[in-house]
């Protein structure tokens, strides 16, 4: 029908009242496939993502153990939380993991992404990128089994090598001192290709004639990171520091596998901590609580992250 | 990757480099350079080795030292070992599920939507959107307690059900394919709209094949990630039978103890195989879409 209307429209005596009513006709069945199209997306965010948090708000203000009705307790639950050792020493190991993770995270990434610029055969840079990507596929929980053995401190093989440079076993998993330290290095293990990938396409983003120019001007390559590439490289950091703070705030596979959480509560993480008080011990609102302490951690330090990126970040 | 140096500048810097200081100078930096990145890849592969190489030692010497980094016994008996110490093709095919589901559910939900929010005008769209993203910001820890009290309210746990439903559409994937579907020019959809096509036709016929790479993207991740998934499972299923791969290798782990860890590797090393041969045939969908979506966005 429209259709017809639109292709005699040049040759009839131009009805532009019957062409509106066309048009208006159109706009309402764009807009009507348009929410049909949006439509399970709503449905699976409305149940799965909206009443959740809304829910976990509710809950985190109760009392509630799956066999009774929750009973409204005030703010009890977030007293309880700031007085609970357990669960401030989640709060620091989870924020020492994040600062650690992140920061030798984003420098490796840095270096290797500018080492790979360098002039070399597309094999060797095929090569490279392949193995430094290949961790993150896997699976944590799995490859936390292999850290776990890799780690051990009188039959681990880091262990043996180190003895071979003169290096005593270092109690990797079983000291309070460390355990978080390797829960980091195998993260970082892990994530760091992520992390690269994302620089690397940054790199190749930036203007080749900026490189040119300081290559005539003899600029030497220190000169270059420093001027060129972090200046412009900056956006990206950014967006991977936001990304990269949020998704190591969840941490909970690698400490569960391979510690689990120990020794005492060394490597223990608020989600071990959400886990264990919800779901073993069955307190879901104090569970709840946690869990918004958390979700408002997150929201935070992504603000922080946004103000100071307005006086650190380059923008084109 | 191109090389970072173009054709046009080379005279230019060949010229400079001149003098045999610089040359050297140059060389040296190279060879640092390369050789700290081979450090690091081979820091990226010896876990994979290893575990490749131990799980086919003899389990009674799989913790003797030094570690043999090729294999030499060939014990591939440790393999058949698995699947009779747990119901290994269980976990196997419960994984396979959970992500085929999920991978097939976030391609219809998230390319419909990413169409709309990219292609279609319609009141309240920059709110929706928003709000959408605003969900890439909550992680599924912070809402885990709400969904397990739904998924229980549903009777659905202890079920795969409980962990495809929740992963049924994702705000990642609707951002990811909207990036794609911005890029296509609007005259493919004027000439189909001229020709009669209804807004199904031009979506499912017009637009979809154009994303296919975005839409193998999105596969791949999902993929990976619900193959890899061990926090949601760990609460949601409480039978063995309904194990997934995660949960079940560290089921297998427990039943050994500090003893032979020879045959867990097996079992992790089979669970990595599937990921390992979609990353050889995938690598450059998954790289570039990684890239592009964060470029884009």
């Amino acid at each position: 029908m429209s259709t017809q209307a639109q292709r005699l429209t040049p040759t009839a005596t131009a009805p532009t009242e019957r062409r509106n009513k066309t048009i208006q006709v159109q706009r309402r069945r764009e807009i009507r496939a348009a929410y049909l199209f949006i439509l399970p997306t709503l449905l699976g965010f409305g149940i799965f993502v909206a009443i959740p948090i809304l829910g976990a708000i509710g809950l985190a203000f109760t009392k509630y153990d799956v066999i009774n009705a929750p009973h409204y307790i005030g703010a009890q639950n977030f007293q309880e939380a700031f007085g609970d050792a357990r669960v401030v020493a989640s709060l620091r190991n989870t924020l020492v993991f994040v600062v650690v993770a992140n920061a030798l995270q984003i420098v490796l990434a840095l270096a290797l992404a500018v080492g790979i610029q360098r002039k070399m055969p597309a094999w060797v840079r095929y090569f490279f990128r392949t193995s430094f990507f290949l961790p993150f596929i896997t699976s944590a929980a799995s490859i936390s089994i292999v850290f776990g053995y890799l780690f051990n401190k009188e039959f681990g093989v880091i262990n043996y090598y180190l003895a071979k440079i003169g290096i005593d076993a270092v109690p990797w998993l079983v000291s309070t001192k460390w355990s978080l330290y390797s829960i980091a290095l195998t993260y970082v293990w892990q994530h760091v290709g992520f992390t690269f990938i994302l620089f690397s396409a940054g790199i190749q983003n930036i203007n080749k004639e900026l490189y040119e120019a300081a290559d005539i001007d003899g600029v030497n390559s220190w000169s270059r990171l420093i001027r060129i590439t972090l200046p412009l490289l900056s956006p990206t950091i950014l967006f991977t520091t936001v990304i990269g703070v949020i998704s190591s705030l969840q941490i909970f596979d690698q400490p569960t596998v391979m510690t689990n959480g120990g020794p005492g509560d060394s490597s223990r993480t608020v989600v071990m901590i959400i886990y264990d008080v919800a779901f073993r011990n069955l307190r879901f609102g104090y569970g709840a609580a946690i869990a918004v302490l958390l979700f408002i951690m997150i929201l935070i330090i992504t603000g922080i992250q946004f103000l100071l990126s307005k006086k650190l970040v380059f923008y084109k | 990757m191109a090389t970072t140096t173009s054709p046009r500048t080379r005279p230019a810097a060949r010229a400079r480099t001149g003098s045999n200081t610089n040359t050297f100078g140059r060389y040296f930096g190279n060879s640092v350079v390369f050789v700290l990145l081979l450090a690091v890849s081979f820091a990226m592969l010896a876990p994979i080795i290893w575990a490749v190489s131990t799980s086919l030692r003899i389990p009674r010497e799989s913790f003797t030292l030094p570690p043999k980094w090729l294999p030499t016994d060939f014990r591939y008996q440790n393999y058949q070992e698995v699947f009779t110490r747990v119901p290994f093709w269980g976990y196997f095919f419960n994984s396979f599920i959970v992500s085929a589901a999920v991978i097939f559910g976030q391609l219809a939900t998230c390319s419909m939507a990413a169409y709309a929010f990219a292609r279609l005008r319609f009141p309240g769209k920059g709110i929706l959107f928003s709000v959408i993203l605003s969900a890439l910001m909550v992680p599924i820890q912070a809402t885990i307690i709400p969904v397990f009290l739904e998924i229980k309210f549903f009777h659905l746990n202890n079920s795969l059900w409980s962990l495809i439903l929740p992963g049924i559409t994702s705000a990642f994937g609707v951002f990811l394919l909207r990036q794609y579907f911005l890029t296509i020019p609007s005259e493919l959809e004027d000439a189909a709209r001229i020709d009669g096509a209804n807004q199904w036709q031009i979506f499912s016929k017009v637009m979809l094949p154009l994303v296919a790479p975005a839409l193998a993207v999105l596969a791949i991740l999902t993929f990976n990630g619900y193959w890899n998934e061990y926090f949601r499972p760990l609460i949601f299923l409480t039978s063995p039978d309904k194990y997934t791969l995660p949960l079940g290798l560290v089921n297998l782990r427990g039943q050994f103890g500090s003893g032979s860890i020879a045959i867990v590797l097996a079992g992790v090393v089979l669970s990595l195989a599937p990921v390992l041969v979609m990353y050889i045939f995938a690598q450059k969908y998954l790289i570039e879409g990684i890239a592009a979506g964060s470029v884009k966005g």
